[in-house]
């Protein structure tokens, strides 16, 4: 037994899950600079404690909403690897058929409600799982994860006060990885103007009565405890959470991002704090994790990115006259 | 005897009975609950059902409209009041983006059981904010179906029709209908309507009028215009056919070619502003597919593109009028 409170099998899951998302988002990285991808891709390295310390407390039948930054929300909520990565080759075989992309995951299957390429529209989707919950009577919850440019937008702050009003069982993730495209949320050396008025954004939870706390998102062991006691009073039925997590984005916006916004050495501050190598670090000084059984699981992380990648890239196009149907329910336009 | 129905005493009459009759319909909206709507269109509803179906909502249209969607994605049948159609702005991400195209953008995964009611149409001062139809730019947005009644019956069918469709639904209600005893129309008042729940498909134009020399394709309340403007023409010996397409998305086109095939004339009476509006969707349509069975050019009576204002005297200027449909209908059979 080791000095956490989580069981070995628990942490090592935690682990495995955050590895899996970094191998899988360099491995994106890499086959978009080889210009096999179309259109562009927002990687999440960096953020993985969060979607999964946050995941890994929901259940199958749980809903997320997520954003344009959605590769790792949905592999922690348990995504069809393949299904998804072929959605990123706009093929047929992909999630959405080749009709949505890498912007606009989803598979309702594992309750990922999807995600929306518009800053924060997919926010009310979440509440509304939630609302749908509430009314069918089931012990469901819903997360929304968005990022510091979202909880500027008007309906996210509409949607806080609504859950809010209602005790809707839902949690806003808010991810804090400092900008909102170029903008800082606070001041930089680099940039005077910024986009948020205060420093830690949990605050405006202050506003709609609700707990509000900020966590280290570099910390997948304190994004897991918030957002566990914050499913429990969602599933006890008393209300809403905001967390924040604070957080940095390793790579540019959108891969190939000039990203004169930000200095060297502010990513390498960030660096230091990586998610992954020191979770692996305490994981292996409490003698639950052995450099074999980590080098086991980055081997079966890349099996797994190498073999969605492979059905991705066999997958066949979708066919022209695809692009007329899935409109209505019914076959017209 | 069959009782006699407004407008919005015919949607309140359709709301009750799909809440009855499925669970999963529930009503969310501004003054919904309690205070019955700003029409009175959900008036004892909140009685009958209870809050959590009866919802009252905050003053966030882009909150409540993306709530509603994802709601309509988890398993419910929500029915949302925007109150005036005007109010699009607020929720126009939720409404353009994300409820007409995510099924699509999904690549079908998702059903989309949504229904969104609002007011729309000038005659009362209401001025530019409260005034609008506004149903054209719905139209043109993929993935929605656009409902707009004329008639108590047809209300109710209808809006039966668009809670138990699987897409989303935008259900357009014209303010001067619902307040049908005060206005001065002669065809638009109460009506007789069942009290059992009939539904009438989406995609079924009514012809509301037989006539032989002119067909006039009008929306909504610009129905009942049509059929006054038809009722004094028969003096003049002109004889107008009146084709209601009460759902413009989908479009019942069939039923407007073989109207035009028989009169050889069209004018289309439209509230909402004309330009790249729903009056010239449906003159491209004849002129595509029956130029050449024409005796005349083909007329839009629609209201320019300007806001709506407020002084009466402004406001029934701008709007199409009776008065307007008869002179454009003797110059296209030139008299």
């Amino acid at each position: 037994m080791s000095s956490f409170s989580l069981p070995e099998e628990k942490l090592i899951g935690l682990y495995e899950k955050m590895v899996l998302i970094r191998v899988y988002e360099e491995k994106i990285g890499e086959i978009f600079a080889a210009g096999k991808l179309p259109g562009f891709v927002h990687l999440y390295i960096g953020e993985e404690a969060i979607a999964v310390g946050v995941c890994a407390n929901l259940k199958k039948s749980d809903y997320i909403s997520s954003t344009h930054r959605a590769h790792g929300h949905c592999i922690a909520k348990d995504c069809d690897m393949k299904k998804m990565t072929a959605e990123l080759y706009g093929k047929a075989t992909g999630c959405c058929k080749g009709k949505g992309g890498s912007m606009h995951l989803a598979e309702l299957e594992v309750g990922v409600l999807g995600a929306s390429a518009v800053v924060g529209a997919s926010v009310p989707w979440a509440v509304g799982a939630a609302l749908s919950a509430r009314i069918r009577n089931t012990d469901q919850v819903a997360v929304a994860f968005f990022g510091d440019g979202a909880i500027n937008q008007g309906v996210v702050q509409e949607c806080f006060n609504i859950a809010a009003v209602w005790k809707l069982p839902v949690i806003f993730v808010v991810e804090n990885n400092l900008y909102a495209t170029s903008l800082p949320t606070r001041p930089t050396k680099i940039q005077s103007q910024y986009s948020c008025s205060i420093e830690d954004l949990s605050k405006r939870a202050l506003g709609y009565d609700i707990p509000g706390l900020t966590v280290d998102g570099m910390d997948v062991l304190a994004v897991y405890k918030a957002a566990e006691e914050a499913v429990q009073r969602a599933r006890e039925k008393l209300g809403p959470t905001l967390i924040e997590c604070k957080t940095y984005r390793y790579r540019g916006h959108f891969e190939g991002d000039p990203l004169m916004y930000r200095s060297k050495e502010e990513l390498e501050r960030w660096l230091v704090k990586d998610p992954i190598l020191n979770f692996k670090k305490k994981l292996m000084e409490a003698g639950v994790l052995t450099e074999k059984e980590a080098e086991d699981i980055s081997s079966k992380a890349k099996k797994i990115v190498e073999e969605a990648v492979q059905f991705a890239e066999e997958s066949p196009d979708p066919l022209p006259k695809d692009a007329f149907k899935d409109i209505f329910v019914e076959d017209f336009y | 005897m069959v009782r006699q129905l407004s407008l919005h005493e015919a949607v309140n009459d359709g709301l009750k009975l799909e809440m009855e009759r499925d669970p999963t319909v529930f009503i969310m909206g501004e003054d919904i609950a309690l205070y019955g709507g700003a029409f009175f269109a959900t008036h004892g509803l909140l009685e009958k059902f209870g809050p959590e179906r009866v919802r009252d909502t905050p003053i966030s249209e882009a909150a409540f409209t993306g709530i509603a969607f994802g709601a309509a994605i988890t398993g419910l049948r929500p029915v949302v009041d925007l109150m005036f159609a005007d109010f699009i702005g607020l929720a126009m991400d939720q409404i353009l983006n994300q409820i007409a195209q995510t099924r699509y953008i999904f690549g079908g995964q998702v059903k989309v059981p949504l229904t969104i009611r609002a007011s729309i149409g000038a005659g009362v001062s209401a001025a530019a904010h409260h005034s609008q139809c506004l149903y054209s730019m719905f139209a043109h947005t993929p993935g929605l179906k656009v409902v707009v009644p004329s008639t108590p019956y047809d209300a109710k069918g209808l809006l039966i029709s668009a809670i138990r469709d699987d897409n989303p639904v935008i259900f357009l209600e014209h303010k001067s209908l619902g307040v049908s005893e005060t206005y001065r129309l002669p065809t638009a008042g109460r009506q007789p309507v069942p009290e059992e729940a009939y539904t009438i498909p989406l995609g079924v134009a009514d012809i509301k009028r037989e006539g032989k020399d002119v067909t006039v394709v009008a929306v909504s309340l610009m129905v009942h215009k049509a059929l006054e403007a038809a009722e004094k023409l028969v003096q003049e010996g002109i004889s107008l056919e009146v084709i209601d397409p009460r759902t413009l998305v989908p479009l019942d086109k069939e039923a407007i070619l073989k109207s035009v095939r028989k009169t050889r004339r069209l004018i289309i009476m439209d509230e909402d502003r004309e330009r790249c509006g729903f009056a010239s969707e449906v003159a491209a349509l004849v002129a595509d597919e029956a130029f050449f069975e024409l005796e005349a050019p083909i007329k839009r009576i629609a209201t320019p593109n300007i806001p709506i204002p407020f002084s009466p005297i402004l406001e029934s200027t701008i709007i199409p009028s009776t008065q307007s449909l008869i002179r454009t209908v003797r110059e296209v059979v030139g008299k």
